[in-house]
Protein backbone atom coordinates (compact mmCIF):
# COMPACT_ATOMS: atom_id res chain seq x y z
CA UNK A 1 0.00 0.00 0.00
CA UNK A 2 2.95 2.57 1.16
CA UNK A 3 4.68 1.21 -2.09
CA UNK A 4 1.79 2.40 -4.59
CA UNK A 5 1.70 5.83 -2.42
CA UNK A 6 5.18 6.82 -3.23
CA UNK A 7 5.06 5.32 -6.89
CA UNK A 8 1.77 7.91 -7.59
CA UNK A 9 3.82 10.17 -5.82
CA UNK A 10 6.86 9.79 -8.19
CA UNK A 11 4.70 9.93 -11.32
CA UNK A 12 2.42 13.06 -10.04
CA UNK A 13 6.04 14.54 -9.75
CA UNK A 14 8.09 13.53 -12.79
CA UNK A 15 4.77 14.72 -14.42
CA UNK A 16 4.95 18.00 -13.09
CA UNK A 17 8.40 18.78 -13.91
CA UNK A 18 7.56 17.66 -17.81
CA UNK A 19 4.56 20.05 -17.31
CA UNK A 20 6.98 22.58 -16.09
CA UNK A 21 9.51 22.17 -18.44
CA UNK A 22 7.50 22.69 -21.52
CA UNK A 23 6.08 25.59 -19.82
CA UNK A 24 9.75 27.71 -19.76
CA UNK A 25 10.23 25.94 -23.46
CA UNK A 26 6.71 27.19 -24.97
CA UNK A 27 6.39 30.60 -23.25
CA UNK A 28 8.52 32.26 -25.61
CA UNK A 29 5.92 34.79 -27.72
CA UNK A 30 2.22 36.14 -27.38
CA UNK A 31 0.49 38.98 -25.75
CA UNK A 32 0.23 38.86 -21.87
CA UNK A 33 3.11 38.63 -19.55
CA UNK A 34 2.47 36.99 -16.51
CA UNK A 35 5.79 36.67 -14.09
CA UNK A 36 6.81 39.04 -12.02
CA UNK A 37 10.44 39.03 -11.85
CA UNK A 38 11.49 37.47 -15.11
CA UNK A 39 8.46 39.08 -17.65
CA UNK A 40 7.34 35.99 -19.94
CA UNK A 41 4.96 36.00 -22.48
CA UNK A 42 1.89 33.62 -22.62
CA UNK A 43 1.28 31.70 -25.91
CA UNK A 44 -2.14 29.79 -27.00
CA UNK A 45 -0.06 26.98 -28.10
CA UNK A 46 -2.63 24.56 -28.15
CA UNK A 47 -5.79 27.22 -29.39
CA UNK A 48 -7.82 24.65 -31.44
CA UNK A 49 -7.68 21.76 -28.81
CA UNK A 50 -8.53 24.62 -26.32
CA UNK A 51 -11.05 25.85 -27.97
CA UNK A 52 -12.93 22.42 -27.97
CA UNK A 53 -12.57 22.18 -24.72
CA UNK A 54 -13.65 25.49 -24.34
CA UNK A 55 -17.02 24.50 -26.25
CA UNK A 56 -17.17 21.42 -23.94
CA UNK A 57 -16.80 23.25 -20.50
CA UNK A 58 -19.80 25.28 -22.11
CA UNK A 59 -21.63 22.84 -22.85
CA UNK A 60 -21.09 21.47 -19.41
CA UNK A 61 -21.98 25.34 -17.88
CA UNK A 62 -25.22 25.36 -19.53
CA UNK A 63 -26.26 21.94 -18.46
CA UNK A 64 -24.74 21.93 -15.16
CA UNK A 65 -23.45 24.64 -13.86
CA UNK A 66 -25.31 26.99 -14.75
CA UNK A 67 -28.70 25.76 -13.38
CA UNK A 68 -27.07 24.60 -10.31
CA UNK A 69 -25.66 27.96 -9.57
CA UNK A 70 -28.79 29.55 -10.66
CA UNK A 71 -30.77 27.46 -7.69
CA UNK A 72 -27.95 27.92 -5.32
CA UNK A 73 -29.06 31.63 -5.65
CA UNK A 74 -32.36 31.30 -4.55
CA UNK A 75 -31.12 29.57 -1.19
CA UNK A 76 -31.60 32.65 1.56
CA UNK A 77 -28.02 35.10 1.57
CA UNK A 78 -27.37 33.75 4.88
CA UNK A 79 -26.65 30.47 3.73
CA UNK A 80 -24.93 31.61 0.91
CA UNK A 81 -22.69 33.74 2.67
CA UNK A 82 -22.04 30.97 5.44
CA UNK A 83 -21.52 28.61 2.65
CA UNK A 84 -18.20 30.77 1.14
CA UNK A 85 -17.39 31.80 4.23
CA UNK A 86 -16.72 28.02 4.57
CA UNK A 87 -15.22 28.05 1.55
CA UNK A 88 -12.71 30.77 1.67
CA UNK A 89 -11.71 29.83 5.36
CA UNK A 90 -10.87 26.32 4.18
CA UNK A 91 -8.82 28.24 1.31
CA UNK A 92 -6.44 29.49 3.79
CA UNK A 93 -5.30 25.74 4.01
CA UNK A 94 -3.46 26.97 0.87
CA UNK A 95 -2.48 30.00 1.27
CA UNK A 96 -0.67 30.29 4.38
CA UNK A 97 1.94 27.92 2.92
CA UNK A 98 1.80 29.88 0.32
CA UNK A 99 2.50 33.01 1.91
CA UNK A 100 5.80 31.24 3.77
CA UNK A 101 6.71 30.03 0.46
CA UNK A 102 6.93 33.94 -0.89
CA UNK A 103 8.46 35.15 2.32
CA UNK A 104 5.50 37.00 3.45
CA UNK A 105 5.56 35.62 6.76
CA UNK A 106 3.21 38.77 8.33
CA UNK A 107 0.47 37.42 6.40
CA UNK A 108 1.50 34.19 6.83
CA UNK A 109 0.82 35.04 10.65
CA UNK A 110 -2.22 37.19 10.31
CA UNK A 111 -3.82 34.08 8.23
CA UNK A 112 -3.53 31.94 10.41
CA UNK A 113 -4.40 33.96 13.12
CA UNK A 114 -7.71 34.40 11.00
CA UNK A 115 -8.31 30.88 9.90
CA UNK A 116 -7.54 29.77 13.97
CA UNK A 117 -10.46 32.59 15.07
CA UNK A 118 -12.74 31.70 11.78
CA UNK A 119 -12.39 27.65 12.73
CA UNK A 120 -13.46 27.92 16.76
CA UNK A 121 -15.23 31.27 17.08
CA UNK A 122 -17.03 31.13 14.07
CA UNK A 123 -17.98 27.96 14.23
CA UNK A 124 -16.08 25.88 11.33
CA UNK A 125 -15.41 29.27 8.95
CA UNK A 126 -19.77 30.25 8.57
CA UNK A 127 -19.07 33.50 10.13
CA UNK A 128 -15.90 35.34 9.04
CA UNK A 129 -15.41 36.77 13.02
CA UNK A 130 -12.01 37.88 11.91
CA UNK A 131 -13.13 40.12 9.69
CA UNK A 132 -15.28 41.84 12.39
CA UNK A 133 -12.41 42.12 14.53
CA UNK A 134 -10.43 44.37 12.38
CA UNK A 135 -7.84 41.72 10.04
CA UNK A 136 -6.98 42.76 6.76
CA UNK A 137 -8.37 41.97 3.84
CA UNK A 138 -8.15 38.34 2.67
CA UNK A 139 -6.49 37.32 -0.30
CA UNK A 140 -6.10 33.53 -1.24
CA UNK A 141 -2.75 32.52 -2.80
CA UNK A 142 -1.83 29.40 -4.73
CA UNK A 143 1.16 27.55 -5.97
CA UNK A 144 0.77 28.54 -9.12
CA UNK A 145 1.04 32.12 -7.75
CA UNK A 146 4.57 31.34 -5.99
CA UNK A 147 5.81 29.61 -8.68
CA UNK A 148 5.20 32.86 -10.98
CA UNK A 149 6.40 34.68 -8.09
CA UNK A 150 9.61 32.52 -8.53
CA UNK A 151 10.38 33.69 -11.78
CA UNK A 152 8.84 30.48 -13.25
CA UNK A 153 7.14 31.46 -16.56
CA UNK A 154 3.39 30.53 -17.44
CA UNK A 155 4.18 27.97 -20.35
CA UNK A 156 1.00 28.08 -22.91
CA UNK A 157 -2.35 29.26 -22.14
CA UNK A 158 -4.19 25.86 -21.88
CA UNK A 159 -7.99 25.01 -20.82
CA UNK A 160 -9.11 22.21 -18.85
CA UNK A 161 -12.06 20.35 -19.05
CA UNK A 162 -14.44 21.34 -16.40
CA UNK A 163 -11.78 23.19 -14.17
CA UNK A 164 -11.23 26.33 -17.29
CA UNK A 165 -8.89 28.58 -18.08
CA UNK A 166 -5.17 27.74 -16.69
CA UNK A 167 -1.29 27.94 -17.77
CA UNK A 168 0.84 25.00 -17.55
CA UNK A 169 2.32 26.55 -14.62
CA UNK A 170 -0.80 27.14 -12.77
CA UNK A 171 -1.66 23.91 -13.58
CA UNK A 172 1.05 22.23 -12.45
CA UNK A 173 0.55 24.59 -9.20
CA UNK A 174 -2.76 22.62 -8.81
CA UNK A 175 -1.09 19.13 -9.13
CA UNK A 176 1.04 20.19 -6.24
CA UNK A 177 -2.42 20.80 -3.73
CA UNK A 178 -2.81 16.98 -4.18
CA UNK A 179 0.91 15.69 -4.06
CA UNK A 180 0.92 17.03 -0.47
CA UNK A 181 0.43 20.98 -0.87
CA UNK A 182 -3.33 20.96 0.31
CA UNK A 183 -3.88 19.92 4.21
CA UNK A 184 -7.47 19.70 3.48
CA UNK A 185 -6.74 17.12 0.53
CA UNK A 186 -4.56 15.37 3.04
CA UNK A 187 -6.68 14.80 5.82
CA UNK A 188 -9.79 14.23 3.21
CA UNK A 189 -7.90 11.63 1.36
CA UNK A 190 -5.29 10.02 3.04
CA UNK A 191 -6.51 11.15 6.71
CA UNK A 192 -7.82 7.53 7.86
CA UNK A 193 -10.43 9.28 9.60
CA UNK A 194 -13.91 8.61 10.76
CA UNK A 195 -15.00 12.20 10.00
CA UNK A 196 -13.72 13.08 5.91
CA UNK A 197 -12.69 11.53 3.12
CA UNK A 198 -12.24 12.10 -0.67
CA UNK A 199 -15.74 12.90 -1.30
CA UNK A 200 -16.26 15.69 1.10
CA UNK A 201 -13.03 17.18 -0.95
CA UNK A 202 -14.28 16.55 -3.95
CA UNK A 203 -18.00 18.43 -2.91
CA UNK A 204 -15.92 21.60 -1.21
CA UNK A 205 -14.15 22.01 -4.93
CA UNK A 206 -17.49 21.54 -6.64
CA UNK A 207 -19.51 23.74 -4.17
CA UNK A 208 -16.73 26.35 -4.68
CA UNK A 209 -17.29 26.12 -8.25
CA UNK A 210 -20.75 26.52 -8.14
CA UNK A 211 -20.40 29.62 -5.72
CA UNK A 212 -17.91 31.23 -7.76
CA UNK A 213 -20.48 30.60 -11.14
CA UNK A 214 -23.60 31.96 -8.55
CA UNK A 215 -21.77 35.44 -8.20
CA UNK A 216 -20.56 35.62 -11.91
CA UNK A 217 -24.10 34.57 -13.15
CA UNK A 218 -25.14 38.06 -15.15
CA UNK A 219 -21.40 38.97 -15.76
CA UNK A 220 -20.63 36.02 -17.38
CA UNK A 221 -23.86 36.34 -19.76
CA UNK A 222 -23.16 39.75 -20.29
CA UNK A 223 -19.47 39.36 -20.97
CA UNK A 224 -20.40 36.46 -23.86
CA UNK A 225 -23.16 38.01 -25.04
CA UNK A 226 -21.63 41.63 -26.07
CA UNK A 227 -18.03 39.49 -27.13
CA UNK A 228 -17.13 38.79 -30.63
CA UNK A 229 -14.70 36.15 -29.53
CA UNK A 230 -16.07 34.95 -26.35
CA UNK A 231 -13.00 32.37 -25.93
CA UNK A 232 -10.44 35.33 -25.79
CA UNK A 233 -12.13 37.53 -23.69
CA UNK A 234 -12.38 34.98 -20.85
CA UNK A 235 -8.52 33.90 -21.86
CA UNK A 236 -7.43 37.83 -21.77
CA UNK A 237 -9.29 38.31 -18.13
CA UNK A 238 -7.52 35.05 -16.97
CA UNK A 239 -4.30 36.05 -17.87
CA UNK A 240 -4.81 39.93 -16.34
CA UNK A 241 -6.05 38.35 -13.28
CA UNK A 242 -3.29 36.00 -12.46
CA UNK A 243 -0.91 38.84 -13.29
CA UNK A 244 -2.52 40.64 -10.67
CA UNK A 245 -2.18 38.26 -8.39
CA UNK A 246 1.15 37.40 -8.74
CA UNK A 247 2.26 40.62 -8.87
CA UNK A 248 0.73 40.89 -5.23
CA UNK A 249 -1.67 44.35 -6.48
CA UNK A 250 -4.61 45.18 -4.74
CA UNK A 251 -7.35 45.55 -7.33
CA UNK A 252 -6.83 48.61 -8.45
CA UNK A 253 -5.28 48.91 -11.82
CA UNK A 254 -2.06 47.65 -12.17
CA UNK A 255 1.34 49.44 -12.79
CA UNK A 256 1.59 47.71 -15.71
CA UNK A 257 -1.83 48.41 -17.31
CA UNK A 258 -1.28 52.52 -16.19
CA UNK A 259 1.49 53.21 -17.82
CA UNK A 260 1.00 50.92 -20.90
CA UNK A 261 3.04 53.07 -24.11
CA UNK A 262 0.22 52.02 -26.25
CA UNK A 263 -1.95 54.93 -24.89
CA UNK A 264 0.27 57.53 -25.16
CA UNK A 265 0.46 57.17 -28.99
CA UNK A 266 -2.78 57.54 -29.47
CA UNK A 267 -4.29 61.42 -29.48
CA UNK A 268 -7.67 62.23 -30.30
CA UNK A 269 -7.73 65.81 -28.69
CA UNK B 1 -0.31 109.39 -18.06
CA UNK B 2 -3.57 108.26 -16.33
CA UNK B 3 -4.90 106.63 -19.13
CA UNK B 4 -2.17 104.59 -19.67
CA UNK B 5 -2.55 103.57 -16.08
CA UNK B 6 -6.54 102.88 -16.81
CA UNK B 7 -4.57 100.70 -20.19
CA UNK B 8 -2.45 98.51 -18.26
CA UNK B 9 -5.66 97.62 -15.38
CA UNK B 10 -8.06 97.18 -18.23
CA UNK B 11 -5.20 94.56 -20.01
CA UNK B 12 -4.64 92.80 -16.16
CA UNK B 13 -7.86 92.84 -15.46
CA UNK B 14 -8.70 90.59 -18.88
CA UNK B 15 -5.88 88.31 -18.12
CA UNK B 16 -6.81 87.53 -14.79
CA UNK B 17 -10.23 87.08 -16.25
CA UNK B 18 -9.01 84.99 -19.18
CA UNK B 19 -6.89 82.40 -16.27
CA UNK B 20 -10.22 82.54 -14.19
CA UNK B 21 -12.66 81.65 -17.41
CA UNK B 22 -9.83 78.99 -18.01
CA UNK B 23 -9.55 77.79 -14.53
CA UNK B 24 -13.05 77.58 -13.80
CA UNK B 25 -13.83 75.73 -17.37
CA UNK B 26 -11.78 72.62 -16.48
CA UNK B 27 -13.32 70.02 -14.90
CA UNK B 28 -11.56 67.54 -12.55
CA UNK B 29 -11.69 64.21 -13.25
CA UNK B 30 -13.34 62.80 -10.40
CA UNK B 31 -16.15 65.45 -10.16
CA UNK B 32 -16.59 64.49 -13.98
CA UNK B 33 -16.92 60.39 -12.94
CA UNK B 34 -19.31 61.17 -10.43
CA UNK B 35 -21.37 63.31 -12.41
CA UNK B 36 -21.65 60.90 -15.52
CA UNK B 37 -22.30 58.07 -12.70
CA UNK B 38 -24.84 60.34 -11.48
CA UNK B 39 -26.31 60.69 -14.91
CA UNK B 40 -26.24 57.20 -15.84
CA UNK B 41 -27.76 55.76 -12.33
CA UNK B 42 -30.46 58.29 -12.71
CA UNK B 43 -31.35 57.32 -15.97
CA UNK B 44 -31.02 53.38 -15.13
CA UNK B 45 -33.36 54.12 -12.37
CA UNK B 46 -36.06 55.65 -14.71
CA UNK B 47 -39.32 54.06 -15.52
CA UNK B 48 -38.68 53.43 -19.32
CA UNK B 49 -38.44 50.80 -21.79
CA UNK B 50 -35.15 48.79 -22.24
CA UNK B 51 -34.65 50.24 -25.90
CA UNK B 52 -35.25 53.86 -24.36
CA UNK B 53 -32.67 53.16 -21.88
CA UNK B 54 -30.36 52.24 -24.25
CA UNK B 55 -30.72 54.89 -26.48
CA UNK B 56 -30.23 57.23 -23.99
CA UNK B 57 -27.21 55.28 -22.63
CA UNK B 58 -25.96 55.64 -26.04
CA UNK B 59 -26.04 59.92 -26.13
CA UNK B 60 -24.21 59.75 -22.41
CA UNK B 61 -21.43 57.58 -24.02
CA UNK B 62 -21.12 59.79 -27.15
CA UNK B 63 -20.79 62.89 -24.33
CA UNK B 64 -18.39 61.51 -22.45
CA UNK B 65 -16.47 58.35 -23.08
CA UNK B 66 -13.49 58.87 -26.35
CA UNK B 67 -14.61 56.34 -28.67
CA UNK B 68 -12.36 56.90 -31.03
CA UNK B 69 -9.45 57.42 -29.13
CA UNK B 70 -10.37 53.51 -27.71
CA UNK B 71 -11.15 52.15 -31.65
CA UNK B 72 -7.49 52.58 -31.91
CA UNK B 73 -6.08 51.42 -28.83
CA UNK B 74 -8.01 48.20 -29.58
CA UNK B 75 -6.86 47.55 -32.98
CA UNK B 76 -3.17 47.36 -31.47
CA UNK B 77 -0.30 47.14 -33.98
CA UNK B 78 -2.96 46.79 -36.62
CA UNK B 79 -3.89 50.56 -36.55
CA UNK B 80 -0.40 51.66 -37.71
CA UNK B 81 -1.02 49.81 -41.25
CA UNK B 82 -4.61 51.21 -41.94
CA UNK B 83 -5.30 53.20 -44.90
CA UNK B 84 -7.11 56.27 -44.13
CA UNK B 85 -10.24 54.43 -46.31
CA UNK B 86 -10.25 51.29 -44.22
CA UNK B 87 -9.32 53.52 -40.79
CA UNK B 88 -12.90 55.68 -41.91
CA UNK B 89 -14.65 52.32 -42.37
CA UNK B 90 -13.30 51.03 -38.74
CA UNK B 91 -13.99 53.92 -36.84
CA UNK B 92 -17.58 53.81 -38.11
CA UNK B 93 -17.68 50.29 -37.20
CA UNK B 94 -16.63 50.42 -34.42
CA UNK B 95 -18.64 53.11 -33.02
CA UNK B 96 -21.48 51.37 -33.40
CA UNK B 97 -20.00 47.98 -32.26
CA UNK B 98 -19.13 49.98 -29.00
CA UNK B 99 -22.31 51.81 -28.36
CA UNK B 100 -24.08 48.47 -28.41
CA UNK B 101 -21.79 46.90 -26.52
CA UNK B 102 -21.52 49.37 -23.94
CA UNK B 103 -25.19 50.50 -24.05
CA UNK B 104 -26.53 46.86 -23.48
CA UNK B 105 -24.65 45.92 -20.78
CA UNK B 106 -25.20 49.03 -18.71
CA UNK B 107 -28.79 48.66 -19.62
CA UNK B 108 -28.79 45.40 -17.14
CA UNK B 109 -28.29 47.38 -14.37
CA UNK B 110 -30.87 48.78 -12.22
CA UNK B 111 -29.78 51.80 -10.14
CA UNK B 112 -25.78 50.91 -9.79
CA UNK B 113 -24.20 52.69 -6.87
CA UNK B 114 -21.05 54.15 -7.09
CA UNK B 115 -18.74 56.25 -5.18
CA UNK B 116 -15.62 57.99 -6.19
CA UNK B 117 -13.49 58.17 -3.57
CA UNK B 118 -9.63 58.94 -4.65
CA UNK B 119 -8.09 59.82 -8.00
CA UNK B 120 -4.45 59.80 -9.37
CA UNK B 121 -2.91 61.79 -11.68
CA UNK B 122 -0.45 59.54 -14.25
CA UNK B 123 0.63 62.41 -16.28
CA UNK B 124 -0.62 65.63 -17.70
CA UNK B 125 -2.62 62.95 -20.13
CA UNK B 126 -4.29 60.23 -18.21
CA UNK B 127 -5.97 60.39 -14.84
CA UNK B 128 -7.19 57.44 -12.90
CA UNK B 129 -10.00 57.57 -10.75
CA UNK B 130 -11.20 55.13 -8.20
CA UNK B 131 -14.58 54.26 -7.68
CA UNK B 132 -16.45 51.49 -4.99
CA UNK B 133 -19.62 50.21 -7.25
CA UNK B 134 -21.78 49.25 -3.70
CA UNK B 135 -22.05 45.47 -2.94
CA UNK B 136 -26.10 44.30 -3.63
CA UNK B 137 -27.92 41.15 -2.34
CA UNK B 138 -26.70 39.69 -5.66
CA UNK B 139 -23.52 40.83 -6.00
CA UNK B 140 -20.21 42.09 -3.84
CA UNK B 141 -18.81 45.17 -3.62
CA UNK B 142 -16.94 45.99 -6.72
CA UNK B 143 -13.83 48.63 -7.02
CA UNK B 144 -14.17 50.27 -10.63
CA UNK B 145 -10.96 52.50 -11.87
CA UNK B 146 -11.35 55.06 -14.72
CA UNK B 147 -8.70 56.05 -17.46
CA UNK B 148 -10.05 59.74 -17.97
CA UNK B 149 -8.35 60.96 -20.61
CA UNK B 150 -7.47 64.97 -19.89
CA UNK B 151 -5.25 66.01 -22.50
CA UNK B 152 -8.37 68.96 -22.69
CA UNK B 153 -8.93 69.57 -19.07
CA UNK B 154 -11.99 71.23 -20.28
CA UNK B 155 -13.21 68.25 -21.93
CA UNK B 156 -12.45 65.02 -19.97
CA UNK B 157 -12.86 61.80 -21.65
CA UNK B 158 -13.30 58.13 -20.23
CA UNK B 159 -10.63 55.65 -22.05
CA UNK B 160 -10.93 52.71 -20.01
CA UNK B 161 -12.82 50.70 -16.93
CA UNK B 162 -10.64 48.91 -14.75
CA UNK B 163 -12.77 46.16 -12.91
CA UNK B 164 -10.99 44.41 -9.75
CA UNK B 165 -7.85 44.95 -11.86
CA UNK B 166 -8.76 43.87 -15.14
CA UNK B 167 -9.14 46.55 -17.53
CA UNK B 168 -11.99 46.19 -20.41
CA UNK B 169 -9.87 47.90 -22.93
CA UNK B 170 -7.22 45.29 -23.01
CA UNK B 171 -9.82 42.39 -22.90
CA UNK B 172 -11.28 44.07 -25.68
CA UNK B 173 -7.94 44.73 -27.74
CA UNK B 174 -7.06 40.87 -26.87
CA UNK B 175 -10.19 40.18 -28.24
CA UNK B 176 -9.80 42.09 -31.44
CA UNK B 177 -6.36 40.79 -31.83
CA UNK B 178 -7.54 37.34 -32.04
CA UNK B 179 -10.65 37.62 -34.30
CA UNK B 180 -7.40 39.42 -36.45
CA UNK B 181 -5.17 36.32 -36.18
CA UNK B 182 -7.76 33.67 -36.71
CA UNK B 183 -8.38 35.07 -40.16
CA UNK B 184 -4.18 35.95 -41.45
CA UNK B 185 -4.46 39.69 -40.01
CA UNK B 186 -7.29 40.79 -42.49
CA UNK B 187 -9.20 43.56 -41.68
CA UNK B 188 -12.08 43.11 -43.82
CA UNK B 189 -12.55 39.90 -41.52
CA UNK B 190 -12.81 42.20 -38.62
CA UNK B 191 -15.25 44.76 -40.63
CA UNK B 192 -17.25 41.36 -41.21
CA UNK B 193 -17.32 40.11 -37.59
CA UNK B 194 -17.90 44.06 -36.28
CA UNK B 195 -20.86 44.57 -38.81
CA UNK B 196 -22.36 41.16 -37.93
CA UNK B 197 -22.19 42.40 -34.13
CA UNK B 198 -24.00 45.47 -34.47
CA UNK B 199 -26.54 44.38 -36.72
CA UNK B 200 -27.81 41.67 -34.56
Amino acid sequence: MYTIIIMKKILLTSFLTLLLMFGAIAGTDGVNELSKNKPKQVKDCFEKLNRGTFALNQGLDKVIFKPVAKAYRTLPSPIRSGTNNVLVNLSSLVTIPNNVLQGQFKTAGVNTGRFIINTTVGILGIFDVAKEMGFSEYEKEDYGQTLGAWGVGPGCYIVLPVLGPSTLRDAAGSFINVMGGDPYYNISAHGNNEFLDKSDYMLTKTLTAVDFRAKNLETLDNLEKNSLDFYASVKSLYLQDRKRKIANTKPSATIEILYEGDWEEIETQ
Amino acid sequence: MIFKKRFILIISFLILSCIGINHSNSIEPDVFVQSTVNRASKLLSENITKEEKIEKLKEIAKDTVDIQGIGLYTLGAARKSLSDEDRSIYSEQFEKYFLKSFSSRLAEYTNPEIDVFAKQVLNKNYTIVNSLLKATTERPEIKIDWRIYTKNPNDPLIRDLIIEGLSLARTQKEEFASVLSSNNGDINALFKTLEEFSNN
